[in-house]
């Protein structure tokens, strides 16, 4: 396990990369979703108060 | 749909730059590729992790080629697209283009950003500097400033139609770039290696199967997050044309 952690010695530059390009990813699908899913109950509260 | 549009031939294209059409086009799209995404990275993952070997030369820090290529490239392409959006939004003044272009715009500085961080820790290990003012890294660098500015131009002007061709003008003159990086490995003397995915035999086959799995991961979420984007502007669009509809009953 320690092994694996270790990444042959560039550990301390893999799992950063690593990390990052994960925080990365998921703040864009995380901020993508959360304006969607707002979007869409605004719309839908919008119609059910408009006159049709 | 213009004349013009349907005399060369777009007709289908501009079907789906409906809105309403791509609502349900892209509606049923969506769970096939997020399916893909999760399917592509996660298998990516899993052979950069467990099955490949360090490489004879570079150990173990090939592994951020798995992360830094398919940035790199989402970042480049987000970009291209953006250009083809823009000049669609000037020519026929569609304004699904605008939209397109608009919301692709956050999604490639961020793929822009982590090709940066992740070059950045490549590079500290492989050639014993996080940075170097070379025209590769330098010309990606202002590719983040450009999708910076293209952004900060959205939101600076306030008139949505004038903003669209502000960003488009700028979104194209920014081509030239997109261009310098594609080349900088071949104009000018790098650190940074060349051209090597388009050339067979240049990485062996181990490391071919997780770096295409994890750009076919990356291209799929963008396309994803690009479609959900789109979507949201729509719906929006659709909540602002409503509320002016109440406000005039």
């Amino acid at each position: 396990m320690e092994h694996f952690f270790a990444m042959g010695g560039y550990g301390a530059y893999i799992w950063p990369a690593y990390g990052a390009s994960f925080l990365g990813l998921a703040a864009m699908i995380w901020s993508s979703l959360r304006s969607y899913s707002r979007a869409k109950r605004q719309l839908r509260e919008l119609e059910c108060e408009a006159p049709s | 749909m213009s004349e013009r549009g349907q005399s060369l031939g777009w007709t289908t294209l501009f079907e789906f730059a409906n809105p309403k059409r791509f609502m349900d086009v892209t509606g049923a799209i969506i769970p096939w590729l997020a399916a893909l995404t999760a399917i592509t990275i996660g298998a990516g993952l899993y052979l950069a992790f467990f099955v490949v070997p360090p490489d004879y030369q570079q150990g173990d820090t090939v592994k951020i080629m798995f992360i830094h290529v398919p940035a790199a490239i989402v970042a480049m392409m987000a970009y291209v697209a953006i250009a083809v959006a823009s000049l669609f939004g000037l020519v026929n003044r569609h304004p699904l283009a605008d939209v397109a272009a608009k919301t692709a715009a956050p999604l490639g500085a961020v793929f822009t950003a982590l090709a940066l961080i992740t070059g950045s820790l490549w590079g500290r290990p492989m050639w014993g500097t996080y940075w170097v003012w070379d025209a590769r890294l330098t010309s990606f660098l202002i590719l983040l400033f450009l999708y910076l500015g293209y952004i900060a131009l959205w939101n600076a002007i306030e008139d949505e139609v004038r903003a669209a061709r502000a960003a488009a003008i700028l979104a194209l003159v920014g081509v030239v770039d997109v261009v310098i990086v594609k080349y900088s490995v071949e104009w000018w003397s790098t650190l940074h290696q060349g051209e090597s995915i388009m050339r067979p035999g240049a990485i062996a086959p181990i490391f071919e199967w997780p770096l295409f799995l994890m750009m076919g991961g990356y291209g799929a979420l963008f396309f994803l997050l690009w479609i959900i984007r789109i979507r949201t502007e729509i719906l929006e669009r659709r909540a602002r044309a409503l509320l002016r509809r109440m406000g005039e009953v």
